[in-house]
Protein backbone atom coordinates (compact mmCIF):
# COMPACT_ATOMS: atom_id res chain seq x y z
CA UNK A 1 0.00 0.00 0.00
CA UNK A 2 1.45 3.67 -0.76
CA UNK A 3 0.23 6.89 0.97
CA UNK A 4 -1.48 8.98 -1.34
CA UNK A 5 -0.42 11.99 0.79
CA UNK A 6 -0.75 15.20 -1.23
CA UNK A 7 -0.62 13.68 -4.46
CA UNK A 8 -4.81 13.38 -4.88
CA UNK A 9 -4.99 17.37 -4.53
CA UNK A 10 -2.03 18.49 -6.34
CA UNK A 11 -3.53 16.27 -9.21
CA UNK A 12 -7.26 18.10 -8.53
CA UNK A 13 -5.41 21.39 -8.70
CA UNK A 14 -3.75 20.72 -11.93
CA UNK A 15 -6.81 18.91 -14.08
CA UNK A 16 -9.54 20.76 -12.42
CA UNK A 17 -12.83 20.09 -9.92
CA UNK A 18 -15.16 19.22 -12.48
CA UNK A 19 -16.48 15.93 -13.03
CA UNK A 20 -15.24 15.49 -16.06
CA UNK A 21 -11.75 15.45 -14.69
CA UNK A 22 -11.92 12.13 -12.77
CA UNK A 23 -10.52 9.95 -15.08
CA UNK A 24 -7.49 11.92 -15.92
CA UNK A 25 -6.93 12.30 -12.27
CA UNK A 26 -7.48 8.60 -11.20
CA UNK A 27 -5.23 8.39 -14.48
CA UNK A 28 -2.53 10.06 -13.34
CA UNK A 29 -3.14 8.43 -9.63
CA UNK A 30 -2.24 5.00 -11.56
CA UNK A 31 0.61 6.45 -13.77
CA UNK A 32 2.70 6.79 -10.64
CA UNK A 33 1.27 4.15 -8.39
CA UNK A 34 0.05 1.08 -10.78
CA UNK A 35 -3.54 0.94 -9.50
CA UNK A 36 -5.81 2.83 -7.31
CA UNK A 37 -6.37 1.70 -2.85
CA UNK A 38 -9.96 2.67 -0.92
CA UNK A 39 -8.12 5.57 0.57
CA UNK A 40 -6.81 7.37 -2.87
CA UNK A 41 -10.72 6.52 -4.10
CA UNK A 42 -12.13 8.30 -1.22
CA UNK A 43 -9.36 11.26 -1.08
CA UNK A 44 -10.59 11.74 -5.33
CA UNK A 45 -13.95 11.80 -4.03
CA UNK A 46 -13.42 14.38 -1.60
CA UNK A 47 -11.25 16.75 -4.01
CA UNK A 48 -14.42 16.40 -6.74
CA UNK A 49 -17.54 16.64 -4.23
CA UNK A 50 -18.93 13.48 -5.38
CA UNK A 51 -19.43 9.97 -3.67
CA UNK A 52 -16.57 7.44 -3.15
CA UNK A 53 -18.94 5.18 -4.56
CA UNK A 54 -19.34 6.94 -7.88
CA UNK A 55 -15.55 6.88 -8.21
CA UNK A 56 -14.66 3.44 -7.46
CA UNK A 57 -18.01 2.68 -10.02
CA UNK A 58 -16.40 4.78 -12.93
CA UNK A 59 -12.76 3.33 -11.44
CA UNK A 60 -13.77 -0.35 -11.89
CA UNK A 61 -15.09 0.20 -15.10
CA UNK A 62 -12.25 0.67 -16.88
CA UNK A 63 -9.55 -2.75 -16.82
CA UNK A 64 -6.43 -0.09 -16.80
CA UNK A 65 -7.63 1.50 -13.53
CA UNK A 66 -6.69 -1.02 -11.41
CA UNK A 67 -8.40 -1.12 -7.71
CA UNK A 68 -6.50 -4.22 -6.75
CA UNK A 69 -2.84 -3.96 -5.67
CA UNK A 70 -0.77 -3.80 -8.76
CA UNK A 71 3.36 -4.49 -8.62
CA UNK A 72 5.65 -1.52 -9.90
CA UNK A 73 5.80 -3.50 -13.72
CA UNK A 74 2.52 -4.49 -14.72
CA UNK A 75 3.19 -7.03 -17.61
CA UNK A 76 -0.47 -7.38 -19.78
CA UNK A 77 0.06 -9.99 -22.28
CA UNK A 78 -2.36 -9.77 -25.19
CA UNK A 79 -4.54 -12.80 -25.36
CA UNK A 80 -6.88 -12.22 -28.57
CA UNK A 81 -6.74 -14.14 -31.34
CA UNK A 82 -3.41 -13.29 -33.63
CA UNK A 83 -0.94 -13.33 -30.49
CA UNK A 84 -3.05 -16.66 -29.28
CA UNK A 85 -2.04 -18.10 -32.54
CA UNK A 86 1.40 -17.14 -32.64
CA UNK A 87 2.22 -18.01 -28.94
CA UNK A 88 1.23 -16.07 -26.29
CA UNK A 89 0.92 -19.68 -24.41
CA UNK A 90 4.68 -19.89 -24.10
CA UNK A 91 4.99 -16.24 -23.23
CA UNK A 92 2.96 -16.75 -20.49
CA UNK A 93 4.70 -20.19 -19.39
CA UNK A 94 8.01 -18.17 -19.49
CA UNK A 95 6.60 -15.89 -17.86
CA UNK A 96 5.33 -17.53 -15.03
CA UNK A 97 8.60 -19.59 -14.48
CA UNK A 98 10.38 -16.37 -14.42
CA UNK A 99 8.27 -14.59 -12.11
CA UNK A 100 7.36 -17.57 -9.88
CA UNK A 101 3.70 -16.40 -10.50
CA UNK A 102 0.25 -17.09 -12.13
CA UNK A 103 -1.49 -15.11 -14.49
CA UNK A 104 -3.31 -12.40 -11.68
CA UNK A 105 -1.01 -11.84 -9.48
CA UNK A 106 1.52 -10.22 -8.12
CA UNK A 107 5.53 -11.23 -7.29
CA UNK A 108 5.81 -11.10 -3.09
CA UNK A 109 8.47 -8.27 -3.28
CA UNK A 110 5.60 -5.88 -5.21
CA UNK A 111 8.19 -5.65 -8.59
CA UNK A 112 5.46 -7.54 -10.98
CA UNK A 113 2.00 -8.02 -11.82
CA UNK A 114 1.49 -10.54 -14.31
CA UNK A 115 -1.96 -10.02 -16.45
CA UNK A 116 -3.52 -10.57 -19.60
CA UNK A 117 -5.43 -8.57 -21.51
CA UNK A 118 -7.70 -7.98 -24.69
CA UNK A 119 -6.23 -6.96 -28.33
CA UNK A 120 -3.25 -4.33 -28.05
CA UNK A 121 -3.11 -3.34 -31.56
CA UNK A 122 -0.08 -5.02 -32.53
CA UNK A 123 -1.20 -7.68 -33.85
CA UNK A 124 1.12 -8.02 -37.36
CA UNK A 125 3.90 -8.17 -34.69
CA UNK A 126 2.02 -10.68 -32.66
CA UNK A 127 2.41 -11.95 -29.77
CA UNK A 128 2.46 -8.74 -27.97
CA UNK A 129 2.64 -7.74 -24.48
CA UNK A 130 2.60 -4.28 -22.67
CA UNK A 131 4.53 -3.49 -19.63
CA UNK A 132 3.21 -0.65 -18.01
CA UNK A 133 3.24 1.93 -21.32
CA UNK A 134 5.38 0.44 -23.34
CA UNK A 135 4.90 -2.24 -26.22
CA UNK A 136 7.01 -5.45 -26.65
CA UNK A 137 6.27 -7.11 -30.10
CA UNK A 138 7.19 -10.11 -31.97
CA UNK A 139 8.18 -12.10 -29.02
CA UNK A 140 9.60 -15.26 -27.88
CA UNK A 141 10.51 -17.34 -24.63
CA UNK A 142 14.34 -15.83 -24.92
CA UNK A 143 13.04 -12.37 -26.20
CA UNK A 144 10.93 -11.92 -22.76
CA UNK A 145 13.09 -13.13 -20.69
CA UNK A 146 15.89 -11.03 -21.59
CA UNK A 147 13.19 -8.31 -21.38
CA UNK A 148 11.79 -8.87 -17.68
CA UNK A 149 15.88 -10.35 -17.10
CA UNK A 150 16.45 -6.09 -17.49
CA UNK A 151 13.62 -4.96 -15.36
CA UNK A 152 14.43 -7.25 -12.55
CA UNK A 153 17.87 -4.81 -12.70
CA UNK A 154 16.42 -1.77 -12.56
CA UNK B 1 1.10 -0.18 -59.34
CA UNK B 2 -0.73 -3.53 -60.36
CA UNK B 3 -0.59 -6.67 -58.49
CA UNK B 4 -3.04 -9.52 -58.26
CA UNK B 5 -5.67 -7.11 -59.37
CA UNK B 6 -4.53 -5.07 -56.15
CA UNK B 7 -4.27 -1.02 -56.48
CA UNK B 8 -1.77 -0.22 -54.06
CA UNK B 9 -2.17 3.63 -52.98
CA UNK B 10 -0.22 6.00 -51.00
CA UNK B 11 -3.11 9.18 -49.73
CA UNK B 12 -2.53 8.49 -46.22
CA UNK B 13 0.89 8.57 -45.67
CA UNK B 14 1.66 10.88 -48.27
CA UNK B 15 4.00 13.56 -47.57
CA UNK B 16 2.59 16.76 -48.13
CA UNK B 17 2.79 20.58 -47.14
CA UNK B 18 0.34 20.73 -44.10
CA UNK B 19 0.57 24.26 -43.85
CA UNK B 20 0.06 24.78 -47.58
CA UNK B 21 -3.29 22.30 -47.35
CA UNK B 22 -4.31 24.25 -44.40
CA UNK B 23 -4.21 27.83 -45.87
CA UNK B 24 -6.03 26.81 -48.65
CA UNK B 25 -8.91 25.01 -46.54
CA UNK B 26 -8.66 28.50 -44.58
CA UNK B 27 -9.56 30.13 -47.43
CA UNK B 28 -12.47 27.85 -48.48
CA UNK B 29 -15.99 28.95 -47.24
CA UNK B 30 -17.31 26.51 -44.80
CA UNK B 31 -20.21 25.37 -47.48
CA UNK B 32 -17.43 24.33 -50.13
CA UNK B 33 -15.43 21.70 -47.63
CA UNK B 34 -18.39 20.31 -46.76
CA UNK B 35 -19.32 20.15 -50.06
CA UNK B 36 -16.04 18.79 -51.46
CA UNK B 37 -16.75 15.85 -48.45
CA UNK B 38 -20.33 15.02 -50.03
CA UNK B 39 -19.04 14.85 -53.40
CA UNK B 40 -16.50 12.79 -53.04
CA UNK B 41 -18.29 9.74 -51.02
CA UNK B 42 -15.52 9.51 -48.31
CA UNK B 43 -17.42 7.16 -45.48
CA UNK B 44 -16.67 6.67 -42.29
CA UNK B 45 -13.36 4.70 -42.48
CA UNK B 46 -13.72 3.61 -38.47
CA UNK B 47 -16.17 0.86 -39.94
CA UNK B 48 -19.85 1.84 -39.65
CA UNK B 49 -19.48 3.46 -43.03
CA UNK B 50 -21.69 7.24 -42.14
CA UNK B 51 -20.84 9.99 -45.04
CA UNK B 52 -18.37 12.01 -43.57
CA UNK B 53 -19.78 15.24 -45.37
CA UNK B 54 -22.89 14.12 -44.15
CA UNK B 55 -22.20 14.20 -40.43
CA UNK B 56 -20.00 17.51 -41.10
CA UNK B 57 -23.85 18.85 -42.59
CA UNK B 58 -26.00 18.16 -39.92
CA UNK B 59 -23.21 19.51 -37.28
CA UNK B 60 -23.19 22.57 -39.00
CA UNK B 61 -26.50 23.03 -39.39
CA UNK B 62 -26.85 22.81 -35.44
CA UNK B 63 -27.29 26.37 -33.53
CA UNK B 64 -24.88 26.32 -31.12
CA UNK B 65 -22.43 28.74 -29.19
CA UNK B 66 -20.23 25.12 -28.44
CA UNK B 67 -19.99 22.39 -30.60
CA UNK B 68 -16.83 20.03 -30.81
CA UNK B 69 -14.91 17.92 -33.03
CA UNK B 70 -14.14 14.41 -31.28
CA UNK B 71 -11.37 12.10 -32.81
CA UNK B 72 -12.16 8.48 -32.62
CA UNK B 73 -8.60 7.18 -31.79
CA UNK B 74 -9.93 4.26 -29.41
CA UNK B 75 -8.96 1.50 -31.57
CA UNK B 76 -9.95 -1.79 -30.43
CA UNK B 77 -11.57 -3.97 -32.90
CA UNK B 78 -9.11 -6.99 -32.62
CA UNK B 79 -7.08 -6.72 -36.07
CA UNK B 80 -7.01 -3.39 -36.75
CA UNK B 81 -4.11 -0.96 -35.82
CA UNK B 82 -3.70 1.19 -38.48
CA UNK B 83 -4.89 4.52 -36.53
CA UNK B 84 -1.86 3.79 -34.34
CA UNK B 85 0.69 3.62 -37.32
CA UNK B 86 -1.12 7.01 -38.66
CA UNK B 87 -0.93 8.51 -35.37
CA UNK B 88 2.48 7.46 -34.74
CA UNK B 89 3.82 8.64 -38.75
CA UNK B 90 1.52 11.61 -39.62
CA UNK B 91 0.06 13.02 -36.57
CA UNK B 92 0.09 16.60 -38.12
CA UNK B 93 -2.75 15.45 -40.70
CA UNK B 94 -4.60 13.65 -38.41
CA UNK B 95 -4.74 17.13 -36.59
CA UNK B 96 -5.37 19.14 -39.77
CA UNK B 97 -8.05 16.73 -40.36
CA UNK B 98 -9.93 18.09 -37.39
CA UNK B 99 -8.70 21.48 -37.68
CA UNK B 100 -10.26 21.58 -40.95
CA UNK B 101 -13.57 19.86 -40.16
CA UNK B 102 -13.91 22.34 -37.05
CA UNK B 103 -13.70 25.02 -39.68
CA UNK B 104 -16.68 23.86 -41.70
CA UNK B 105 -18.72 23.08 -38.79
CA UNK B 106 -18.27 25.32 -36.61
CA UNK B 107 -16.11 24.16 -34.06
CA UNK B 108 -13.23 26.04 -31.78
CA UNK B 109 -12.52 22.72 -29.86
CA UNK B 110 -11.68 19.46 -30.76
CA UNK B 111 -10.48 16.25 -28.20
CA UNK B 112 -8.67 13.24 -29.48
CA UNK B 113 -9.71 10.12 -27.17
CA UNK B 114 -6.79 7.89 -27.42
CA UNK B 115 -6.93 4.52 -26.14
CA UNK B 116 -4.65 3.67 -22.97
CA UNK B 117 -2.88 1.39 -25.04
CA UNK B 118 -1.14 3.68 -27.07
CA UNK B 119 -0.10 6.11 -24.33
CA UNK B 120 3.46 5.24 -24.95
CA UNK B 121 3.13 7.85 -28.21
CA UNK B 122 1.84 10.45 -26.11
CA UNK B 123 4.98 12.40 -25.27
CA UNK B 124 5.82 12.67 -28.93
CA UNK B 125 2.29 13.64 -30.03
CA UNK B 126 2.03 16.46 -27.21
CA UNK B 127 5.56 17.91 -29.25
CA UNK B 128 4.28 17.50 -32.58
CA UNK B 129 1.15 19.08 -31.23
CA UNK B 130 2.62 22.00 -29.69
CA UNK B 131 4.22 22.42 -33.33
CA UNK B 132 0.67 21.74 -35.10
CA UNK B 133 -0.65 24.89 -33.09
CA UNK B 134 1.40 27.06 -33.40
CA UNK B 135 1.41 26.60 -37.47
CA UNK B 136 -3.04 26.89 -37.67
CA UNK B 137 -2.54 29.76 -35.36
CA UNK B 138 -0.16 31.77 -37.92
CA UNK B 139 -2.87 30.61 -40.74
CA UNK B 140 -5.70 32.03 -38.54
CA UNK B 141 -7.66 29.00 -37.36
CA UNK B 142 -9.71 29.50 -33.93
CA UNK B 143 -8.63 25.66 -32.91
CA UNK B 144 -7.59 24.09 -30.15
CA UNK B 145 -6.85 20.43 -29.90
CA UNK B 146 -6.71 18.29 -26.38
CA UNK B 147 -6.28 14.90 -26.03
CA UNK B 148 -7.93 12.47 -23.49
CA UNK B 149 -6.79 9.02 -22.56
CA UNK B 150 -8.82 5.62 -22.64
CA UNK B 151 -8.25 3.24 -20.08
CA UNK B 152 -8.35 -0.21 -21.17
CA UNK B 153 -12.78 -0.42 -22.32
CA UNK B 154 -13.48 -1.83 -26.12
CA UNK B 155 -16.95 -0.09 -25.64
CA UNK B 156 -15.53 3.26 -25.73
CA UNK B 157 -14.99 3.00 -29.18
CA UNK B 158 -18.90 3.39 -29.53
CA UNK B 159 -19.13 6.99 -29.80
CA UNK B 160 -21.45 8.07 -27.23
CA UNK B 161 -19.36 5.65 -24.75
CA UNK B 162 -16.51 7.77 -25.86
CA UNK B 163 -18.82 10.66 -25.46
CA UNK B 164 -19.59 9.47 -21.65
CA UNK B 165 -15.92 8.73 -21.00
CA UNK B 166 -14.73 12.28 -21.86
CA UNK B 167 -17.16 13.28 -19.28
CA UNK B 168 -15.03 11.70 -16.66
CA UNK B 169 -18.15 8.65 -16.13
CA UNK B 170 -18.22 4.74 -16.98
CA UNK B 171 -18.16 4.11 -20.64
CA UNK B 172 -22.06 3.28 -20.83
CA UNK B 173 -23.72 3.84 -24.43
CA UNK B 174 -26.41 6.16 -24.62
CA UNK B 175 -29.90 5.90 -26.73
CA UNK B 176 -30.06 7.20 -29.41
CA UNK B 177 -31.44 9.95 -30.74
CA UNK B 178 -30.53 12.59 -30.65
CA UNK B 179 -27.34 11.54 -32.18
CA UNK B 180 -23.96 13.35 -31.64
CA UNK B 181 -24.92 15.99 -34.38
CA UNK B 182 -27.19 17.31 -32.17
CA UNK B 183 -25.80 16.05 -28.47
CA UNK B 184 -22.59 14.56 -28.12
CA UNK B 185 -20.05 15.43 -25.78
CA UNK B 186 -20.90 17.96 -23.19
CA UNK B 187 -24.64 17.33 -24.91
CA UNK B 188 -23.49 20.18 -27.34
CA UNK B 189 -23.36 18.85 -31.07
CA UNK B 190 -20.44 17.02 -31.94
CA UNK B 191 -18.89 15.53 -34.99
CA UNK B 192 -16.98 12.71 -34.35
CA UNK B 193 -14.78 11.31 -36.92
CA UNK B 194 -12.09 8.26 -37.48
CA UNK B 195 -8.06 9.54 -37.10
CA UNK B 196 -8.71 7.78 -41.09
CA UNK B 197 -11.59 9.46 -41.82
CA UNK B 198 -10.00 12.74 -40.23
CA UNK B 199 -6.67 12.36 -42.56
CA UNK B 200 -8.71 11.43 -45.86
CA UNK B 201 -10.75 14.57 -45.47
CA UNK B 202 -7.74 16.85 -45.33
CA UNK B 203 -6.23 14.93 -48.57
CA UNK B 204 -9.60 15.21 -50.58
CA UNK B 205 -9.18 19.38 -49.75
CA UNK B 206 -5.40 18.38 -50.75
CA UNK B 207 -6.27 16.45 -54.07
CA UNK B 208 -10.23 17.92 -55.21
CA UNK B 209 -13.21 15.82 -54.59
CA UNK B 210 -12.70 14.71 -58.29
CA UNK B 211 -9.66 12.91 -57.77
CA UNK B 212 -10.43 10.75 -54.86
CA UNK B 213 -13.85 9.43 -56.74
CA UNK B 214 -11.27 8.35 -58.94
CA UNK B 215 -10.60 5.67 -57.02
CA UNK B 216 -12.92 2.24 -55.35
CA UNK B 217 -16.53 1.99 -56.59
CA UNK B 218 -19.69 3.44 -56.43
CA UNK B 219 -20.75 2.07 -52.70
CA UNK B 220 -16.73 2.57 -51.37
CA UNK B 221 -14.92 5.92 -52.99
CA UNK B 222 -11.38 5.79 -52.29
CA UNK B 223 -8.60 3.74 -50.72
CA UNK B 224 -8.94 2.58 -47.21
CA UNK B 225 -5.41 1.34 -44.89
CA UNK B 226 -6.12 -2.45 -44.06
CA UNK B 227 -4.88 -3.82 -40.72
CA UNK B 228 -3.34 -7.10 -42.56
CA UNK B 229 -2.59 -9.92 -39.57
CA UNK B 230 -2.97 -13.80 -39.18
CA UNK B 231 -1.83 -16.26 -41.38
CA UNK B 232 0.39 -14.74 -43.70
CA UNK B 233 3.99 -14.31 -44.85
CA UNK B 234 3.38 -9.90 -45.11
CA UNK B 235 1.64 -8.86 -41.77
CA UNK B 236 1.58 -5.27 -41.94
CA UNK B 237 -0.20 -2.01 -43.27
CA UNK B 238 -0.76 -1.98 -46.46
CA UNK B 239 -3.39 1.15 -48.29
CA UNK B 240 -5.51 -0.36 -51.07
CA UNK B 241 -7.94 1.02 -53.77
CA UNK B 242 -11.67 -0.07 -52.01
CA UNK B 243 -13.89 -2.40 -54.57
CA UNK B 244 -11.46 -5.85 -54.26
CA UNK B 245 -12.47 -9.37 -53.51
CA UNK B 246 -11.71 -11.17 -50.78
CA UNK B 247 -10.06 -13.94 -53.82
CA UNK B 248 -7.39 -10.79 -54.34
CA UNK B 249 -6.61 -10.25 -51.43
CA UNK B 250 -5.97 -13.84 -50.64
CA UNK B 251 -4.07 -13.66 -53.46
CA UNK B 252 -1.79 -11.01 -52.38
CA UNK B 253 -1.54 -11.73 -48.61
CA UNK B 254 -2.37 -15.54 -47.98
CA UNK B 255 -0.20 -18.30 -47.32
CA UNK B 256 -1.37 -20.47 -50.05
CA UNK B 257 -3.17 -22.69 -47.51
CA UNK B 258 -5.87 -19.79 -46.65
CA UNK B 259 -9.34 -20.99 -45.45
CA UNK B 260 -11.19 -18.43 -43.99
CA UNK B 261 -10.35 -14.45 -43.92
CA UNK B 262 -12.01 -12.65 -40.94
CA UNK B 263 -13.22 -9.11 -42.23
CA UNK B 264 -13.82 -6.52 -39.96
CA UNK B 265 -12.27 -7.93 -36.84
CA UNK B 266 -14.25 -9.69 -34.07
CA UNK B 267 -17.51 -7.59 -34.68
CA UNK B 268 -17.02 -8.58 -38.43
CA UNK B 269 -17.55 -11.61 -40.88
CA UNK B 270 -15.85 -14.52 -41.38
CA UNK B 271 -15.42 -15.52 -45.31
CA UNK B 272 -14.96 -19.19 -45.74
CA UNK B 273 -12.76 -20.08 -49.12
CA UNK B 274 -15.91 -21.23 -51.03
CA UNK B 275 -17.12 -17.60 -51.02
CA UNK B 276 -13.84 -15.81 -51.53
CA UNK B 277 -14.02 -14.62 -55.48
CA UNK B 278 -17.41 -13.57 -54.75
CA UNK B 279 -17.52 -11.36 -52.00
CA UNK B 280 -16.16 -7.44 -52.42
CA UNK B 281 -14.42 -5.99 -49.29
CA UNK B 282 -16.52 -3.05 -48.98
CA UNK B 283 -19.84 -1.61 -48.31
CA UNK B 284 -21.32 -3.64 -50.71
CA UNK B 285 -19.97 -7.02 -49.52
CA UNK B 286 -18.18 -7.25 -46.62
CA UNK B 287 -17.69 -3.78 -44.60
CA UNK B 288 -14.27 -3.61 -42.64
CA UNK B 289 -12.68 -0.52 -40.74
CA UNK B 290 -9.45 -2.14 -41.53
CA UNK B 291 -9.06 -5.34 -40.02
CA UNK B 292 -8.20 -8.29 -42.07
CA UNK B 293 -7.15 -11.60 -40.52
CA UNK B 294 -6.02 -14.75 -42.38
CA UNK B 295 -6.61 -18.10 -41.20
CA UNK B 296 -5.22 -21.29 -43.15
CA UNK B 297 -6.22 -24.75 -42.27
CA UNK B 298 -3.83 -26.01 -39.56
CA UNK B 299 -6.50 -23.30 -37.68
CA UNK B 300 -9.81 -24.39 -35.55
CA UNK B 301 -12.17 -22.21 -36.05
CA UNK B 302 -13.87 -23.11 -32.81
CA UNK B 303 -11.07 -21.83 -31.45
CA UNK B 304 -11.27 -18.40 -33.42
CA UNK B 305 -15.21 -18.40 -32.52
CA UNK B 306 -14.50 -18.88 -28.66
CA UNK B 307 -11.68 -16.46 -28.67
CA UNK B 308 -14.00 -13.81 -30.02
CA UNK B 309 -16.70 -14.61 -27.79
CA UNK B 310 -14.20 -14.73 -24.98
CA UNK B 311 -13.62 -11.56 -26.59
CA UNK B 312 -16.87 -10.16 -26.07
CA UNK B 313 -17.88 -11.31 -22.81
CA UNK B 314 -15.43 -9.35 -21.11
CA UNK B 315 -15.91 -6.32 -23.39
CA UNK B 316 -19.88 -5.93 -23.31
CA UNK B 317 -20.33 -3.09 -20.42
CA UNK B 318 -22.97 -4.73 -18.77
CA UNK B 319 -25.81 -2.43 -19.06
CA UNK B 320 -28.19 -3.93 -21.36
CA UNK B 321 -29.46 -7.78 -20.53
CA UNK B 322 -29.45 -9.00 -24.55
CA UNK B 323 -25.66 -8.54 -24.96
CA UNK B 324 -24.34 -8.82 -21.18
CA UNK B 325 -26.38 -12.18 -20.94
CA UNK B 326 -26.06 -12.81 -24.74
CA UNK B 327 -22.47 -13.01 -24.89
CA UNK B 328 -21.99 -15.42 -22.01
CA UNK B 329 -24.54 -17.72 -22.62
CA UNK B 330 -23.34 -17.65 -26.58
CA UNK B 331 -19.29 -18.61 -25.42
CA UNK B 332 -20.85 -21.28 -22.82
CA UNK B 333 -23.18 -22.81 -25.29
CA UNK B 334 -20.75 -23.12 -28.01
CA UNK B 335 -18.57 -24.91 -25.17
CA UNK B 336 -21.24 -27.04 -24.28
CA UNK B 337 -21.83 -28.27 -28.00
CA UNK B 338 -17.98 -28.93 -28.57
CA UNK B 339 -17.74 -31.19 -25.23
CA UNK B 340 -20.99 -32.91 -26.05
CA UNK B 341 -23.10 -31.82 -23.07
CA UNK B 342 -25.44 -29.97 -25.44
CA UNK B 343 -26.78 -31.78 -29.09
CA UNK B 344 -25.45 -29.86 -31.79
CA UNK B 345 -29.00 -28.92 -32.37
CA UNK B 346 -28.57 -26.36 -30.09
CA UNK B 347 -26.69 -24.19 -32.20
CA UNK B 348 -29.57 -23.87 -34.05
CA UNK B 349 -31.24 -21.73 -30.83
CA UNK B 350 -27.74 -20.03 -30.27
CA UNK B 351 -28.34 -18.47 -33.59
CA UNK B 352 -32.00 -16.94 -32.43
CA UNK B 353 -30.12 -15.51 -29.74
CA UNK B 354 -27.31 -14.03 -31.73
CA UNK B 355 -30.46 -12.79 -33.98
CA UNK B 356 -32.12 -11.54 -30.81
CA UNK B 357 -29.32 -9.94 -29.61
CA UNK B 358 -29.07 -7.88 -32.85
CA UNK B 359 -32.58 -6.81 -32.80
CA UNK B 360 -32.41 -6.01 -28.91
CA UNK B 361 -29.17 -4.79 -27.92
CA UNK B 362 -28.55 -1.16 -27.23
CA UNK B 363 -25.23 -0.90 -29.46
CA UNK B 364 -23.63 -1.22 -32.05
CA UNK B 365 -21.11 -4.29 -29.63
CA UNK B 366 -24.18 -6.23 -28.76
CA UNK B 367 -25.69 -5.88 -31.98
CA UNK B 368 -22.69 -7.13 -33.99
CA UNK B 369 -21.45 -10.55 -31.96
CA UNK B 370 -23.90 -12.10 -34.19
CA UNK B 371 -21.98 -11.42 -37.67
CA UNK B 372 -18.61 -13.23 -36.53
CA UNK B 373 -20.94 -15.78 -34.90
CA UNK B 374 -23.40 -16.81 -37.24
CA UNK B 375 -20.77 -16.40 -40.46
CA UNK B 376 -18.65 -19.12 -38.46
CA UNK B 377 -20.77 -21.58 -37.20
CA UNK B 378 -22.77 -21.68 -40.51
CA UNK B 379 -19.51 -21.81 -42.51
CA UNK B 380 -17.79 -24.07 -40.51
CA UNK B 381 -20.26 -26.04 -38.48
CA UNK B 382 -18.44 -29.14 -37.82
CA UNK B 383 -15.30 -27.39 -36.55
CA UNK B 384 -17.60 -26.35 -34.02
CA UNK B 385 -19.10 -29.85 -33.20
CA UNK B 386 -16.51 -32.05 -33.63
Amino acid sequence: MYQVGNLVKELSDKHGHARENLIPILQDIVQKHNYLTDEAMVEVAKELDISAAEVYGTASFYTFLDTQVRGKYVIRVCKTITCSMKGKSDIIHTLEDILKIKVGETTADRQFSLIETNCIGWCHKAPAVLINDMPYTELTPEKISDIIKDYMKK
Amino acid sequence: MENNGLNKVDLIFEKIDAKQVLSKAFKMSNADIIQNMLDSGLKGRGGAGFPTGLKWKYTAAEKSAEKYIVCNADEGEPGTFKDREILDRVSVKVHGGMAIAGKAIGAKTGIVYLRGEYRYLLPKLMIELDAFHRMIHEIGFDFNIQYRMGSGAYICGEESALFESIEGKRGEPRNKPPYPTVSGVFEKPTSINNVETLVTAMMIIFHGSKNFTQYGTKDSRGSKVFSVSGDTPTPGIFELELGMTVQQFVNEFGDGDTKAVQVGGASGFCVPRKKFAETIIGFEGVPTGGSMKLFNSSRSMYNVLHNYLDFFAEESCGQCTPCRVGCQQLLKGVEKVKKGESKSTYLSELVKLADTMKIAAKCGLGQSVGNAFKSIVSNFKEEIIY
